[in-house]
């Protein structure tokens, strides 16, 4: 049976449910799993430990890896992944910047965004912003170097107590020339977009920062988390990081309310898995309407109080 | 620095509503618009800013496709850039062997700067440039938002998951473009008349060290299970009705 090797997702010593998705898509492939772990100091591996169907955890403490650095981590993957048949990271920023490296140094062909497993070596995948769906098959004997679509997966449970082999640091040379810099993000008492089970996102429609104060309200209300267009992150009326679509996070909720949003292509791409879609618009020919499960022709502003009223 | 390369690719225009082909093969390209990748437009804009702004003294645009490729590259010249180079090779090929055959252009022109977008929207494979600056042993900057040239250095802000990531990284590097780096400027009639004049280096892939044949095979290009259609409803007492009905709402 082929061995997997994932690479944990991690940020601010929490690791974070992509791992436990891409493990979920791994569970598929093969039951050898193990995780590896680049850290600064153990906290993230006892985490990892928990996943269910994972085997053992590869525990690598250092300093270089106090930030997440792609040229740094690259060459400590490949080596290790020299022991394993396939190589698993999760379609985020994280793996995306990182599995690239690993393809170049590994010399092999890298499948990006895995949304099914349809055999060892056959998966399918998103093209055309989800417009379309490949099948593709890697070649035999070929090591399998993939990122996995992490709203197509869901979390496994907890109850695992997998080994944690702490693992030396492979005798690489880890450059020198990308310097961490900081990161600048909102902190949020409202659940993490990617693993929410009621997303609230706003568009243009929304008109300003300050309006989507209702759609704050309206989250709370639901215990829901807060997305928006892109229209809405260009206008400056939220952060980057709550941007849904393409180009933005892949969501998969059991519920999304489209408030103010038209429907572009580009941000149904990252509503395709949700569960329900309910949207609302004042222009009863928008495109969001075509794909939404629930549609409503209204006032957003006269929409949303009136459902945080009958709410309570 | 002397020379930014700039990557483009020719895609089918973001606006056209793909259509896959009965026969599985693919998607529909006949007749179809085609464009520069969006986000590869933005790399070229960045490219030209940093240009104006003294900082570099060429900016060449590279792309490798079919012949037709040659459109896009002309807009390239179109909106400022100095020359171009066109590797031509019919088939679709995976970003490892885009990356190996840039490399092949880097080690000769050994640009100070290498700007490309984030994905091509055509494949969606977000790998191109991160294999490039691997084979090339330099750093890289993914779904940047913000660039600042400090002579041998550039500090850059990332997209990431978590919000905006700042960076200082060493030159030569290779940096991705994301669509909050800038607005692409309009190209001008006269400028479409200039670029005609400029240089656009044709060079066939089988005259290039690369091995261009592939391990990934693709069995069937499909269209995305269809979402079962929808229902309309009047107000919000209907809205609840139906979310209960689906057990959303208790
Ligand atoms: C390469 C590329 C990638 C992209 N990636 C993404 C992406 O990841 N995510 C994304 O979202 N977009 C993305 N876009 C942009 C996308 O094409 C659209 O421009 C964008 O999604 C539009 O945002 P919007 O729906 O909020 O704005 P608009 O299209 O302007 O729609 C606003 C809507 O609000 C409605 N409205 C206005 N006022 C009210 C009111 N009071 N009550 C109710 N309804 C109201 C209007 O009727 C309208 O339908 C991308 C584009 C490109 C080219
Ligand atoms: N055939 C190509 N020619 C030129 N540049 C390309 C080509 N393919 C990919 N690129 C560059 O690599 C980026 C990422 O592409 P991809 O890895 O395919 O998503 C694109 O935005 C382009 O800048």
């Amino acid at each position: 049976m082929s061995k997997v090797l994932i690479v944990a997702d991690h940020f601010d010593g929490d690791l974070l449910a992509s791992t436990s998705k891409t493990v979920n898509c791994a569970s598929e492939i093969s039951e050898d799993i193990d995780i590896l772990v680049l850290e600064k100091d153990s906290i993230i591996s006892p985490q990892a430990s928990t996943i269910d169907s994972v085997k053992n955890v590869l525990s690598i403490s250092n300093e270089a890896f106090e930030h997440p650095i792609a040229s740094s981590m690259a060459p400590v993957v490949a080596e290790i992944a020299n022991d394993y048949d396939c190589i698993l990271l999760p379609s985020t920023t994280f793996g995306r910047d990182l599995a690239p490296r690993i393809s170049a140094i590994l010399d092999v062909n890298q499948v990006t965004d895995i949304m099914s497993v349809e055999g060892p070596r056959l998966f399918k995948r998103p093209i055309y912003a989800g417009n379309a769906i490949q099948t593709i098959k890697v070649a035999d004997g070929q090591k399998i170097l993939a990122t996995v679509r992490t709203a197509s997966f869901k979390e496994l449970g907890n109850s695992n107590n997998a080994n944690v082999i702490d693992t030396d640091m492979p005798a690489v040379d880890v450059p020198s020339h990308t310097r961490y810099g900081g990161v600048q993000s909102e902190k949020t008492e409202r659940p993490d977009l990617q693993v929410a089970s009621t997303v609230i996102s706003g568009g243009r429609g929304v008109g300003s920062a300050d309006n989507f104060e209702l759609l704050y309200e309206l989250a709370d209300k639901l215990g829901a988390s807060v997305g928006a267009s892109r229209a809405a992150v260009d206008a400056g009326f939220v952060p980057n990081d709550m941007q849904v679509g393409q180009t933005g996070k892949i969501i998969a909720p059991e519920l999304y309310f489209a408030l103010g949003i038209s429907g572009a292509i580009q941000h149904i791409a990252g509503i395709k898995d949700a569960g329900t879609i309910v949207a609302v618009n004042k222009d009863a020919d928008a495109p969001i309407f075509e794909i939404a499960d629930i549609g409503i022709v209204t006032d957003l502003f006269e929409f949303i109080p009136e459902l945080i009223s009958k709410l309570d | 620095m002397e020379k930014i390369l700039v990557c483009i690719k020719r895609v089918i225009d973001y606006n056209v509503k793909i259509r896959v082909k009965p026969d599985e093969t693919g998607v529909v390209t006949e007749g179809v618009k085609m464009s520069i990748n969006p986000f590869d437009e933005i790399a070229l804009e960045e490219a030209l800013r940093i240009k104006e702004n003294g900082d570099a003294s060429e900016v060449i645009v590279i792309s490798i496709g079919p012949d037709d490729s040659q459109q896009q590259l002309r807009t390239g010249l179109a909106m400022g850039a100095d020359r171009a180079v066109l590797i031509k090779h019919d088939e679709e090929i995976e970003p490892l062997t885009v990356a190996k055959a840039l490399s092949e252009i880097v080690e000769k022109e050994k640009p100070g700067l290498i700007l490309m977008g984030k994905q091509a929207i055509d494949d969606d494979c977000s790998q191109t440039g991160q294999i490039l600056a691997q084979l090339c042993s330099i750093p890289q900057a993914t779904f940047v938002s913000q660039v600042s040239i400090e002579g041998e250095k550039a500090t850059v802000v990332r997209e990431i998951d978590q919000g905006l990531e700042t960076l200082e990284i060493d030159l030569p590097a290779i940096i991705t473009t994301d669509l909050r780096l800038n607005e692409p400027r309009y190209v001008k009639l006269p400028d479409i008349m200039k670029a005609k004049k400029k240089t656009l280096d044709i060079i066939e892939s089988s005259e290039m060290e690369t091995d261009f044949s592939s391990s990934i095979e693709v069995i069937a290009v499909t269209p995305p299970p269809p979402r079962e259609s929808g229902i309309m409803v009047e107000d919000v007492d209907q809205l609840f009705a139906a979310l209960k009905e689906k057990g959303l709402m208790s």
